[in-house]
């Protein structure tokens, strides 16, 4: 399969699914059944399980564009969640629920955001250095009391029967999961941005006109597209991926989120502020995604750390530790 | 957006080529210090591209039967970036390389071909842009010096500026009004090759801010030049001034200005062990953003390679690049300020203090920020 193959009925199942208006409807609080049961239908949900456990065996690179189409249609469910949540348990010989698996990694009685923790039953959570499946007991995701958000505050329980987490832990696979859908919502916020840009006319002219917002909008596209390029280098190499190109990911995907959730707002002016208007499908979880399972000062932490233990020059540590082989 | 520029790996083929140019690089930096090193881009050594030309380091993408190797631009980044990174002197064949006989080999006429190329290939030619004029800057359009025909080819009067290596070069590739006023713009703009000992060619070095003279003044009174002065068609340098700049706005040159400085400051770092929290965080942001702006730039060598001119995300990639760039020399003084009592070597100084003084040349050369912003906004279908 290439490329095309996967990525193309995928975004058109989505385009159908998850239309604002269906998104709307979840974040209300209606049911996510149908939208959950056409994905699950579509058989991607087993994208990164391996072949011989009888799933695509796809390598993450293929799948990074599925995740930032998740994030150019704001998909309100755990899809890139759960899928990597099924390739973990079916490497470990484990089932895996049918419906959305959330990643937290929380010691126990320790409390963490958790984006989509309201629409998902189960989740697989590390601690210790360990993964256990847990089924979220009624009751124990709450609200985080954020207009519209379908994060959840969950609070960590003791993982029963459990098997090793993957090298560089659960929150890295959940970070370059982050930043595909960062990149992926800020390529939809970059083409929303421009065509108002040519549509809105002030002064006589449309806005997009006027050299300043022309700036504005030419760095916002440079930001959208070093944050798709870092995602792809993260997704690059193996499953799961070296520390130093999931950090890199994060990191430049999380800096750039804020500043293209920005330009977008001051482009659109008080129209986009309302509630009604698309924009804030994506600019709200612009910002969700960069705060959570890391930032991008904990993810330049991190790369700093690694990048400090080792002698050689910059563009040697770059090209041998965070480049695509060829 | 821009949805061409995907991550691509450097060709086998091509990262085979490190080992070698990357001792050569080495050799030429080993006993120069690290402030030395900084000015890559304007280290003017005539031997030492003369020596990478006969190693078969130049004329990368340049034909065999011109004395290039045909490798193509994959072959060529793997070579700046290890140039660059180790701060050779590069001046001498920069230009040259990049973008004079691409230049040629594209417009040129095949004898031109023939006399140029492969001078250039061997490190033997050092070519300037004559571009910049006192009234003509980003607007380069408004070029007022003129070629007029003469029987046996054509005069030259007027005066250029701001014209890296013509102290030191050997021939320019001047844009020049051959038709028109100014007023005229784009057309009737023409590219000649001026030989700078011509008589009624002066050039006057230009003093930088750090003390350098890479820059300079050149006057033409009455320059005769020969008919086959012309390279490409009269009255289309417009056009290939557009074509010429795509070469060299897309290269890896437009990341690493500051990375000689870099390389010492973390250097500096792991000699002292600092690596509390704040540190650890600007040296995992110096190092996301280099090797995300590393996979973008060759990203951009892989439209190169399709043939394709890559102009608006070469653009996009060297506005990054150059930000990038400008933000090391300003990050790190304050890291290094910001622990006033812990000894600075006088290299790491001294390099510190260049960047920072020679910095904002990194978004004016090649074209201004501003220029390549508007170039990205119609890339994007605004205006």
């Amino acid at each position: 399969m290439d490329y095309s193959d996967i990525l193309e009925p995928f975004e058109r199942m989505l385009e159908t699914v998850a239309t604002p208006t269906a998104v709307r409807a979840i974040e209300r609080g209606e049911p996510v059944d149908a939208m959950w049961n056409a994905i699950a239908a579509s058989g991607f949900l087993d994208a990164l399980v391996a072949e011989a456990a009888g799933g695509f065996g796809l390598p993450v690179a293929t799948v990074q564009p599925l995740w930032q189409a998740l994030g150019r249609h704001a998909v309100p469910l755990p899809v890139g969640e759960t899928m990597i949540a099924r390739a973990l348990l079916a490497d470990a010989g484990l089932a895996a629920p049918t419906g959305p698996v959330l990643l937290v990694v929380a010691a126990p009685g320790q409390s963490v955001v958790v984006p989509l923790g309201l629409v998902a039953r189960h989740a697989l959570v590390e601690q210790d250095g360990q993964l256990g499946l847990v089924e979220i007991a009624p009751g124990s995701a709450a609200s985080t009391g954020v207009a519209a958000s379908l994060a959840a505050r969950i609070e960590g329980a003791a993982i029963a029967a459990s098997f090793p987490a993957p090298a560089g832990g659960l929150r890295a696979l959940a970070a370059l999961l982050r930043a595909a859908l960062i990149a992926g919502a800020a390529d939809r916020l970059v083409t929303m941005t421009t065509s108002y840009a040519n549509e809105r006319v002030q002064f006589g002219k449309p806005i997009g006109r006027q050299q300043a917002l022309q700036q504005n909008l030419a760095v916002m596209a440079e930001d959208a597209v070093a944050a798709r390029i870092a995602s792809q280098l993260g997704c690059a190499g193996s499953f799961p991926p070296p520390l130093a190109a999931a950090a890199t990911a994060k990191s430049v995907a999380s800096k750039a989120a804020a500043r293209i959730a920005a330009t977008a707002h001051a482009v659109h002016g008080a129209i986009g502020i309302s509630a009604e208007h698309d924009l804030q499908l994506f600019t709200r979880r612009l910002h969700e995604w960069r705060l959570a399972d890391g930032s991008e000062s904990y993810w330049n932490r991190q790369l700093g750390a690694v990048r400090l233990a080792d002698a050689g020059a910059s563009v040697d540590f770059v090209r041998t530790r965070i480049a695509p082989a060829a | 957006m821009f949805d061409t520029l995907v991550l691509a790996a450097l060709p086998v083929e091509d990262e085979a080529l490190r080992p070698a140019i990357r001792a050569i690089a080495e050799e030429a930096g080993k006993a120069v210090s690290a402030d030395v090193r900084a000015r890559s881009w304007s280290g003017f050594d005539r031997a030492f591209s003369r020596r990478l030309g006969e190693a078969g380091f130049l004329g990368l993408t340049l034909p065999k039967r011109y004395g290039g190797a045909e490798r193509g631009p994959f072959a060529r980044f793997v070579v700046v970036e290890e140039l660059l990174c180790a701060g050779a002197p590069v001046a001498a064949h920069w230009i040259a390389d990049r973008q004079s006989a691409p230049l040629i080999l594209g417009y040129g006429t095949e004898a031109q071909r023939d006399y140029y190329i492969p001078r250039i290939c061997r490190g033997e030619l050092v070519f300037c842009i004559g571009m910049s004029e006192p009234g003509s800057g980003s607007d380069l359009a408004s070029v007022r010096t003129r070629a007029d025909r003469t029987a046996n080819g054509w005069r030259v009067n007027g005066q250029k500026i701001w014209t890296t290596n013509a102290a030191h070069g050997d021939y320019m590739i001047a844009l020049l009004r051959t038709s028109g006023t100014a007023d005229d713009r784009h057309a009737g703009l023409s590219q000649l090759i001026i030989d700078l000992k011509a008589p009624g060619v002066t050039v006057r070095p230009i003093v930088d801010l750090t003390g350098d003279a890479h820059f300079a003044e050149v006057f033409f009174e009455d320059v005769e030049l020969p008919a086959d002065a012309l390279i490409g068609n009269e009255g289309e340098g417009w056009k290939q001034v557009t074509a010429e700049l795509a070469f060299e706005r897309s290269g890896p040159e437009r990341i690493y200005s500051s990375v000689v400085l870099l390389d010492a400051w973390i250097r500096h770092l792991q000699g002292g062990g600092r690596d509390d929290s704040a540190t650890l965080a600007l040296v995992g942001d110096f190092t996301a953003r280099l090797a995300t702006l590393r996979a973008m730039s060759i990203a951009c060598t892989a439209r190169l390679a399709l043939g394709e001119s890559p102009v608006v995300e070469a653009s996009l990639v060297k506005d990054l690049g150059t930000s990038f760039e400008q933000e090391l020399p300003v990050a790190i003084g304050d890291d290094l300020a910001g622990h006033p009592d812990e000894p600075v070597d006088a290299e790491l100084y001294r390099t510190l203090l260049y960047v920072t003084h020679i910095a904002p040349s990194f978004s004016l050369r090649g074209g201004t920020r501003e220029i390549l912003r508007g170039i990205i906004a119609r890339g994007m279908g605004l205006r």
